[in-house]
């Protein structure tokens, strides 16, 4: 076997390409949807047209008179089968009953009603018509607020209260900060302000898809989910079919946003119905019901309370949550706004602090994780009050943040809400973001523009922020009551001629881990880039992990990654050692080889090729060692990794019309050390973009009867290229301490950090007209009204 | 997203199109590039038991010269529009408009013909077409006849066409020496228009001789900004006369409130979207 001598260049901070663009990009790949097996049935589902109602009468026998119907369900003809809730966050947390097919009432639009089951595909769209529903119809509430009031209509009447639960932190009681009551009691200046978190749709490109197969006792179930490992331990749970004869694959997976972090019900019933039935049965949305019933994100209202003293420090922030749950509890519904809970002190070094969230029901569709869950909600209404409080005082928004901010060497820091942060250097990518941006110059046109009263105003917002990725430790995920752990698990295994296969429990969805794990294992084990293959998503060849969602696969599964490939190395100690003819205790690995430590590295040693074939074949090995060199590890983190950077954003607002136009948006973001800098940049372009759109663009809109108002991308307005502007995207590498590679979590920066930065641009544009807030998405009508408002 | 089951013919004639459509009553429907008929299908808002496809029908596409004027084919897709070079020279408002109307895939299946029966006031082209004093060449069952585009839009989604008629083509007149711009305002660039404005002016020395203004979204039919228009006839080419013809540009609209926008925002737009897009077709600075 030959050996090259060279150690070949580091892959991890390589830009290479993705590995799995090839077949993503010319579609020659499996998506859920393209899952075809022989005499495969197809399902479609009828939904609630009313926002609450009881269902006097599902008759679906009309719909089997239908041609090539074969079966059709209402919730009462399955079994009995709820939506889990992995988190319930308080003891007395109210958890209603999610059934997956509804039986006594709906109470939102486009929950199931019936299932009809056919031949094929338009064949059981037709027979939806033929299904015959009575309603007698419920009084609906739509509004946090009002769904709170005495005597409001009750989404689950057998609560007897919309309230799902109160969850408080207070710094003073858990000894992690002082009384927000005194800190407010004497305070020189205190802000107070509502934000409104809208509603947001996740949109991910792929529409949900699942197929359920039953062979025997056994069930595979394909699904367009991010959480393949989490749905095969539900669905055994939920249908009661045990866990082993379950096996769940997420082929490739067009996108999630934690839009496909669910249990759904089209799952559950698509499961029900092919065990049932004894056939595969094939279920695939439409983008239609995908916005009406795939879950939602944010919907909070933030009542935010802020005390400094008249430099600026910060001495108490009090906050206040209303979360909107939606109809029911989704998997993680409740916690999604406590993952924001420790977030509101952002980078800052506050005294005391306050943080109260209630979670209430609403006629509405549920509620659950979307990019960013809970952090970019708790940053946005940071990022606006500290401009705020730079309003009130006069000072410039990024001075503001400097005197409050944790310096760089007061790593690691533990923070009012009881949070360790690793490490930081907020004061360098400050400084690099402030530069890139020519921030002084832009303030200099800004003040020529408002002498000369320019009908277009130019604004510049900041946003500073940090976010808590990598979940999780699983004893913090415990003491907030969360159902599972958060850990992560990795396989490598070699093959006789030396290549690799890499096995993780992640479950990549956009992510491009193929790509950067394959980086990872060629420096860890000196092996090419090109011979490692990268196995995910199917609980048969992977059969543990806790998926991807929290930006947690690089920052935990990275490590399990690195553990397993030196348990690889270690195995392969003793093969080398007896096939160099010396002791294991002289061996050095480097390069991809093992050689008697001292010897040059001209010396072509043994590779893990080598040893891998040595064990393949077995014949001469040294008494006692496994013929393997294949190795798992699993890794719990200790701490969340702290990724953080600077946005800056400049606007332009037309006072007219009040549109607004992003001129120039610069990010400099630190996210420890990059394992491949173009996927870096990707995921900071799309997440700043998904984070315009919420300052700008999106929302979904109900009336007060429930019906979405934005049922599609005409009335959804989903910005694309042409609305975007170019993105200037930069790093600051501080390095995540303790853990091998660095790293932290990019997944969801971008989106955090963008949407206060262009709230906060708009606003300052407007601030000498009187303004000093819009609602999002800062519509052209909205800051024309805000004008309207100001200038009377 | 599937369609209700339905039949497909594809004539290659326009009589022959005629005839099948009045075969088959009121329940047969003419498909051009499908744009809109399709999602409308799609999410079942119409179940038609007949479409007839109008693709196959070659003398249909296409733009060409008669004498004053262009003969644009109710088949020409948008795309075939936007590098027609007669188009170019002697209606350029058609081109700017139909550049801002969707994205590029829908530009390349979507047609004139389908844009103007079609009729939605938010489409950019029915606006355009008033402003242009455009004349639509309709075929039905007792032959040719010619209707204005003032007379063509009759209500919200409806046309003075008849069941089992077919526009065969827009005949525009030819105007050189007009200067013109369309101003649109939505929200995302793919998007319809909250309100858009189509306008063509011609100078003379330096005053604006004749002027042409429609309204696209200002109601449930295309308008025709006519107080704007008189108030521009033989006014000074300057900001301030435009300004203040603009200032009626809502007069006698009707714009609705959705979730897009409000009436009040809609007839707001008007005004200042009238005023620059006079301003540009003008070549006048409006500030
Ligand atoms: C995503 C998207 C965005 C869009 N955005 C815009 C926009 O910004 N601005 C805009 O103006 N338009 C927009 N459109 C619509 C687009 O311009 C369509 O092409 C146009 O409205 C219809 O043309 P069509 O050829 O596709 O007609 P079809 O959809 O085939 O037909 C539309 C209607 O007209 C009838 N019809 C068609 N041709 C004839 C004929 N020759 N005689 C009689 N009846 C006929 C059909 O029966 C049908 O009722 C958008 C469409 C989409 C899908």
């Amino acid at each position: 076997m030959t050996v090259t001598d060279e150690r070949p260049a580091a892959e991890v901070g390589a830009a290479r390409r993705r590995k799995e663009d090839a077949r993503l990009i010319t579609g020659r790949t499996m998506w859920t949807e393209n899952v075809a097996l022989p005499g495969m049935l197809h399902l479609a589902i009828l939904r609630s047209p009313m926002a609450h109602a009881r269902l006097v009468r599902v008759d679906t026998a009309p719909a089997l008179r239908e041609p090539g119907v074969v079966a059709a369900f209402s919730g009462r003809d399955l079994p009995a089968m709820g939506l889990p809730c992995a988190w319930p966050v308080t003891e007395d947390m109210v958890h209603p009953d999610h059934p997956a097919l509804a039986v006594d009432e709906v109470r939102h639009v486009g929950e199931p009603v019936a299932v009809v089951v056919a031949r094929d595909r338009a064949s059981a769209v037709d027979a939806l018509a033929a299904v015959d529903v009575e309603y007698e119809p419920l009084p609906v509430v739509t509004d946090m607020e009002q769904a709170l009031a005495d005597g409001a209509p009750l989404v689950h009447r057998d609560k007897g209260t919309n309230k799902s639960y109160t969850w408080v932190f207070d710094s003073a009681a858990a000894g992690t900060g002082g009384s927000t009551e005194e800190a407010f009691a004497n305070a020189p200046v205190v802000l107070r302000r509502r934000y409104v978190q809208q509603r947001l749709i996740p949109s991910f490109m792929e529409p949900r898809s699942v197929v359920a197969d039953p062979t025997g006792d056994q069930y595979t179930v394909w699904s367009a989910t991010q959480i393949p490992h989490i749905l095969r331990f539900l669905l055994s749970v939920v249908t009661g079919t045990p866990e082993h004869k379950v096996r769940v694959v997420a082929p490739d997976v067009g996108g999630g946003f934690g839009g496909k972090l669910q249990v759904t019900p089209e799952e559950v019933i698509a499961f029900a119905v092919a065990q049932k039935l004894g056939k595969p049965v094939k279920y695939t949305e439409t983008r239609s019901d995908s916005l009406l019933s795939a879950h939602h994100g944010r919907d909070q209202i933030q009542d935010i309370e802020l005390a400094a003293d008249r430099d600026g420090k910060v001495l108490g922030l009090r906050v206040k949550l209303l979360a909107n749950m939606g109809a029911y509890l989704g998997l993680v519904t409740p916690g999604v706004p406590l993952l924001g809970a420790f977030m509101y002190n952002a980078i800052y070094k506050f005294p005391a602090y306050r943080f109260e969230c209630t979670g209430v029901f609403t006629n509405t569709t549920i509620t659950d994780a979307y990019r960013g869950a809970g952090r970019p909600e708790a940053t946005y209404a940071i990022e606006r009050i500290m401009d705020e409080l730079a309003a009130e005082l006069g000072l410039d928004p990024v001075e503001v943040r400097r005197r409050n901010w944790i310096g760089h060497d007061e790593f690691p820091f533990t923070t009012v809400a009881g949070l360790t942060y690793d490490s930081g250097n907020y004061e360098a990518a400050t400084e690099k973001a402030l530069s890139l941006f020519g921030y002084d110059a832009l303030r200099e046109e800004q003040k020529r523009r408002r002498e000369s009263r320019d009908r277009v105003q130019l604004g510049i917002g900041v946003s500073t922020y940090t976010e808590m990725c990598g979940l999780a430790p699983s004893r913090v995920l415990g003491s907030l009551r969360y159902g599972a752990g958060g850990w992560e698990t990795a396989s490598v295994r070699m093959l006789p001629t030396g290549k690799v296969e890499v096995v993780t429990g992640t479950s990549p969805h956009g992510q491009s881990h193929e790509t950067a794990w394959s980086q990872i294992v060629a420096d860890q084990l000196g092996v090419a880039f090109e011979d490692v293959e990268v196995l995910h998503g199917d609980t048969r060849t992977s059969h543990k992990g806790l998926d991807t969602y929290g930006s947690r696969s690089l920052a935990v599964g990275g490590i399990a990654l690195v553990n397993a490939c030196q348990k690889v190395i270690e195995k392969a100690k003793p093969v080398a050692a007896h096939l160099l003819e010396c002791d294991v205790n002289d061996l050095e690995f480097r390069g991809g080889a093992f050689r008697v430590r001292g010897t040059p590295t001209e010396e072509p040693g043994k590779t893990l090729a080598d040893c891998a074939l040595a064990v393949f074949a077995a014949h001469d090995l040294p008494d006692g060692v496994e013929p393997s060199l294949d190795a798992d590890a699993t890794f719990d983190p200790e701490n969340f990794s702290f990724p953080h950077g600077t946005h800056l954003c400049a606007v332009e607002v037309d006072t007219e019309t009040g549109r607004v136009s992003i001129r120039s948006y610069v990010a400099v973001d630190d996210v420890g050390r990059v394992v491949n800098p173009l996927i870096v940049e990707g995921q900071v372009h799309g997440g700043v973009v998904q984070g315009i759109a919420q300052a700008l663009f999106e929302e979904a809109v109900y009336d007060a009867d429930g019906n979405l108002l934005t049922g599609t991308f005409v009335d959804y307005t989903l910005p694309s290229a042409a609305d975007l502007p170019d993105v200037v995207s930069d790093r600051t590498e501080t390095p995540a301490p303790g853990h091998p590679l660095g790293t932290k979590g990019v997944g969801e920066a971008g989106t955090i950090a963008s949407t206060p930065a262009v709230v906060n641009a708009v606003v300052d544009a407007l601030r000498p007209y009187g303004v000093n807030d819009i609602r999002m998405p800062c519509t052209p009508e909205r800051v024309w009204r805000a004008l309207q408002g100001g200038a009377s | 997203m599937i369609p209700s089951a339905f039949d497909y013919a594809r004539p290659s004639t326009v009589q022959e199109a005629v005839r099948i459509l009045s075969e088959a009553g009121e329940d047969a429907k003419v498909l051009a590039g499908g744009q809109s008929l399709i999602p409308v299908l799609r999410l079942r808002l119409a179940a038609p038991s007949l479409l007839v496809d109008l693709g196959g029908i070659a003398e249909l596409r296409g733009v060409s010269e008669s004498g004053d004027e262009l003969v644009i084919g109710a088949m020409t897709r948008h795309a075939d529009i936007l590098r027609d070079p007669l188009v170019a020279r002697y209606a350029p408002l058609l081109a700017q408009a139909t550049a801002t109307v969707a994205d590029r895939q829908v530009r390349h299946l979507g047609t004139i013909g389908g844009s103007l029966s079609h009729a939605d006031p938010a489409g950019d082209l029915p606006s355009v077409s008033l402003a242009l004093d455009a004349v639509m060449t309709i075929a039905g069952p007792a032959g040719e006849r010619s209707v204005p585009a003032s007379e063509f839009f009759v209500d919200y989604l409806t046309t003075a066409m008849q069941p089992g008629e077919v526009l065969v083509a827009v005949r525009v007149p030819k105007r050189e020496g007009w200067g013109t711009h369309y101003e649109k305002f939505n929200r995302v660039a793919q998007a319809w228009a909250l309100v858009g404005v189509a306008a063509a002016v011609r100078r003379e020395n330096g005053s604006i001789a004749e002027a042409r203004v429609a309204l696209t979204n200002m109601g449930t039919t295309p308008l025709r900004a006519t107080a704007v228009e008189q108030a521009l006839a033989g006014a000074l080419a300057s900001a301030d006369a435009i300004a203040s013809a603009a200032a009626s540009a809502a007069e006698g609209t009707s714009p609705s409130s959705d979730v897009s926008a409000s009436a009040e925002y809609r007839t707001h737009l008007a005004k200042v979207l009238t005023r620059r897009a006079v301003a540009a077709a003008g070549g006048i600075d409006a500030a």
